[in-house]
């Protein structure tokens, strides 16, 4: 049985005296897609902060095999994990291309190549892309801050509530297209969201996170069948 | 965007602060645009008032000019104030002690036959190394708590320079000349001194280079990023504390700048501890008249602080030179009570 | 119960010293103890209005140049008592404070230090204006003059009735709403404290403090006020004192004003750096060397140990 790509094993999270995490283990296979699932406050948000290393953490974290314990946001990023945080990460001062160009921070020379590929997937951004990302719509903001992540090919996405304030179509779509990156480009993607029912629509498999434990894991098939994550989440 | 679907779900409040904040940059762009025209139009309102007066009085000429050369030395230093204050939200009150340390080194270097120009690059190179050094050393410690914690370290060093600097060097004024000689040029009968045009043309070359720092290349950009929202910046892989220490050395070198062209000013022979504490003050007036955060707004209000104080003390007889300081403080007073966000700044919603 | 029998002992125990000390100290260290005690008073002034509504004052050497040029002139054209001049300088100060405080309201953080700041550079100036009255660089004399006992006298009475009324100030509704404005103002303004009205109120009593401190400053100079001696150095010490001394302990106030009001004399005698050169020196690296450790002053380390390790 191979290692998953990344590894998480009875990870602890807090913020200054607040847990918020008490030991959870979850693992991500490469190419997959996994849905993290749970009401406010379980930890989802904390989860995917205690692989970029944007929150204190203890436990064992494995990407790749390699421990990201003692890791910062900015070695983690060059390590090829992209995190679209909740609210977006993008820099409305700076521009589309700007944005895009950060995306790639840490590659040094020429990104044409990785620029015409984002744009192949997100055409309109190609002519927007001297705007101020500030005037892009909500959605708009959404597909910069996933084209953003995309740019150096990550190995791993981590996605934070995506949906959040965006209107169902363009929650669709954009789910649409985090499948699509899936199939086509084999980007691994951990994905936090409020909305199961989408969540385990596009997803493999998924984790269900109750006040900082897993309560529940599967397959999406699995989890969409159940009857608690039904009931609760899935409202029916 | 569905605000409703936003705030049914507690972790939605990054999202929808995101989200306003995004609709008040929209509307603002557009605040933006009108208050910046009207700007623009003041100050080209200005230009011309200034232009016509040069025409008309070759008193007026000279101080005009005297006036752009000096408040570019102003600009210089508040240049440095609004670059580490975009970068790390900390006002340096020792920025111009700093400034006055390196124009000494420089003098220094002077003194052991080096050639001006060459002491000149060589004090930038080691006030970059100064500032990304003290940024490490007493910043990064402090910057995490109270705003007091960080301006009294400011203030220990402001006296900490003064004190090493009496140490080094003595407390007898040194003879620094300008680079630039003191000959003038006849223009229809003004004289305007060489060292005037250098000052100008130093300032804003150096001025000129830090910004396409920013704005052509990549670490200008991480810097930009790690300046406006560095957890997002860490997660595309700046390093933000490298980037922060980096903007502390370019304000250091950016200082030396205008401690040099002031002392680059023909009428400044001696240089002694004292030289930019007042610098200091126009600085504070210029960057705030710019908008604390524009470093446009820095060079232009150096310049507008520049010509205005020579201007009112050249003609108005009760505002003496020794009046300068309290002239500027009471126009840094105003600034601050009618538009605080200064001229080319954005506007603080802090209404309490 | 315990906390008010050890602050009554604490009490006690400095008076007691401090009426002890003049048998046993020379003329120069008792000059040297009231200017502890002129810095006690200003740095207490400071600290009601820094750490109890957040307003950071770099100015506060101003208000002790008004305070000393009151005296000064007052004693020098009108023969004065000092005694009422000091009190004169108390209330003129309060005005000015006042005045200074309202447009202070509309400053935030960093631009009140800033504004403050050029304040306290600017005016030294003055005087080099209005040399015909206020003595130029040459500085005014006064009529009287007193003794280093007598200004150390004065100092730590004045130092201890002036504590006695900020606690007591700071006790009650006016305290409480200091500390209200300090912590949240946004939270204040919605619970009913007005606003305005204790923020100026706080630069107004800074001031006056301040007022007295410099009067005392003056009469310790040989009832010499100068320019040069209200430097931007002087707002700055008041500032160190203050943010040395932390907030809320009587004993912070007390290292603060000593840290201040002796280091610099103390360093100029250090063999290396030399006399005036050492000054600077030491001092600013003891600031900076003061914040990186103790960033909540001496009444944050007294806290910590009074109360050991919490949970």
């Amino acid at each position: 049985m191979t290692t998953a790509l990344l590894e998480l094993e009875d990870v602890e999270a807090r913020y200054g005296p607040v847990h918020v995490l008490h030991g959870i283990s979850l693992a991500v296979e490469e190419g997959s897609v996994v849905a993290v699932l749970g009401p406010n406050g379980a930890g989802k948000t904390t989860t995917l902060r205690a692989v970029s290393g944007t929150v204190r953490r203890s436990g064992n974290i494995r990407f790749a095999g390699r421990p990201l314990n003692r890791l910062g946001p900015a070695a983690v990023a060059r390590l090829g994990i992209a995190h679209v945080p909740e609210g977006r990460g993008t820099f409305s001062e700076l521009t589309v291309w700007e944005n895009l160009r950060l995306g790639a921070y840490t590659r040094r020379g020429s990104i044409q190549p990785e620029l015409e590929r984002v744009f192949s997937y997100f055409p309109w951004l190609s002519e927007r892309r001297r705007q101020p990302a500030g005037t892009l719509s909500g959605g708009e903001q959404q597909m910069l801050a996933l084209a953003r992540a995309f740019v150096l090919r990550p190995r791993l996405l981590l996605l934070d509530e995506p949906s959040l304030g965006l209107a169902p179509i363009l929650v669709a779509e954009l789910f649409r297209i985090v499948r699509e990156l899936n199939e086509k480009e084999g980007l691994t993607v951990l994905v936090v969201e409020q909305n199961a029912h989408l969540a385990l629509q596009a997803s493999d498999s998924g984790y269900v996170l109750e006040a900082g434990h897993v309560v529940l894991a599967g397959s999406s098939a699995e989890l969409q069948a159940d009857d608690a994550v039904r009931r609760s989440y899935l409202g029916y | 965007m569905t605000p409703s679907a936003a705030a049914t779900s507690g972790t939605s409040a990054v999202s929808s602060a995101e989200t306003s904040a995004i609709a008040g940059f929209r509307s603002r762009g557009s605040a933006l645009d009108a208050g910046t025209a009207t700007v623009v139009l003041l100050l080209l309102g200005a230009a011309i008032f200034l232009l016509i007066g040069c025409l008309q009085s070759a008193r007026f000429a000279t101080l005009t000019i005297e006036g752009i050369a000096l408040g570019s030395v102003y600009g210089s230093l508040a240049l440095a104030l609004v670059l580490v204050y975009r970068a790390t939200h900390v006002i340096n009150f020792a920025q111009g002690e700093l400034a006055m340390f390196t124009t000494y080194i420089a003098y220094e270097l002077g003194l052991h036959g080096l050639s001006y120009w060459v002491a000149f690059a060589l004090t930038l190179v080691i006030a970059f190394s100064l500032g990304t050094v003290l940024q490490v050393t007493l910043i990064r410690p402090v910057q995490h708590r109270s705003v007091i914690a960080v301006v009294i370290v400011t203030v220990g060093l402001f006296i900490l320079i003064d004190g090493v600097v009496n140490w080094i060097w003595g407390g007898f004024f040194k003879t620094m000349h300008s680079p630039f000689g003191y000959a003038s040029f006849d223009v229809g009968g003004v004289a305007i001194p060489h060292a005037y045009v250098g000052m100008v043309i130093v300032v804003f070359a150096s001025a000129l280079l830090v910004w396409a720092l920013f704005r052509f290349t990549k670490l200008g950009l991480g810097m930009r990023a790690a300046a406006l929202r560095p957890a997002a910046a860490a997660l595309v892989g700046v390093r933000v504390d490298t980037m922060l220490a980096i903007g502390w050395g370019l304000a250091a070198a950016l200082g030396a700048v205008a401690g040099l062209m002031a002392m680059a000013d023909p009428s400044q022979l001696f240089l002694s501890t004292t030289l930019m504490q007042p610098i200091l003050v126009y600085a504070f007036a210029a960057a705030v008249l710019g908008g604390l955060e524009s470093p446009a707004g820095a060079l232009v209000g150096g310049v507008l602080i520049g010509v205005s104080t020579t201007l009112i003390i050249g003609y108005v007889p009760q505002i003496t030179s020794e009046m300068q300081l309290p002239f500027t403080f009471v126009v840094l007073l105003l600034i601050l009570l009618v538009k605080p966000s200064g001229l080319f700044g954005r506007r603080e919603v802090r209404r309490v | 119960m315990r906390s008010q029998t050890s602050a009554l002992g604490s009490l006690l125990v400095a008076a007691a010293v401090l009426c002890v000390l003049p048998f046993i100290l020379s003329d120069y260290h008792i000059y040297l103890a009231a200017e502890v005690g002129i810095f006690f008073i200003a740095v207490l002034g400071l600290n009601i209005l820094t750490g109890y509504t957040g307003q950071i004052s770099i100015g506060h050497g101003a208000f002790m140049m008004i305070g000393g040029y009151t005296t000064a002139v007052l004693s020098r054209d009108h023969h004065t008592n000092l005694v009422v001049t000091m009190l004169l300088a108390f209330a003129i100060c309060f005005v000015v404070g006042l005045l200074v405080g309202l447009p202070a309201l509309r400053l935030s953080g960093v631009y009140l230090a800033l504004v403050t700041f050029a304040l306290a550079v600017s005016l030294p100036q003055i005087p080099l204006q209005y040399s015909k009255f206020l003595g130029g660089s040459g500085g005014v004399q006064s009529s009287q003059t007193v003794s280093n006992l007598w200004v150390y006298v004065a100092a730590w009475s004045c130092s201890a009735i002036l504590f006695v009324v900020a606690w007591l100030v700071l006790r009650g509704r006016v305290g409480r709403a200091f500390r209200a404005v300090r912590d949240s103002e946004i939270a204040a303004v919605a619970s009913g404290v007005e606003l305005p009205v204790y923020k100026t109120l706080a630069f107004g009593i800074s001031a006056a403090y301040a007022g007295v401190a410099g009067s005392l400053f003056v009469l310790a100079l040989n009832g010499f006020a100068q320019p040069s001696e209200f430097d931007v150095f002087l707002s700055l010490q008041i500032l160190v004192g203050a943010a040395v001394a932390g907030l809320g302990s009587l004993w912070g106030i007390l290292i603060g004003a000593a840290f201040v009001g002796l280091l610099p004399q103390v360093s100029t005698s250090v063999p290396v750096i030399g006399a005036q050169h050492g000054r600077d020196v030491i001092f600013g690296a003891a600031v900076i060397l003061v914040m990186l450790l103790l960033p909540d002053g001496f009444a944050g380390l007294l806290r910590k140990i009074r109360r050991p390790a919490r949970a």
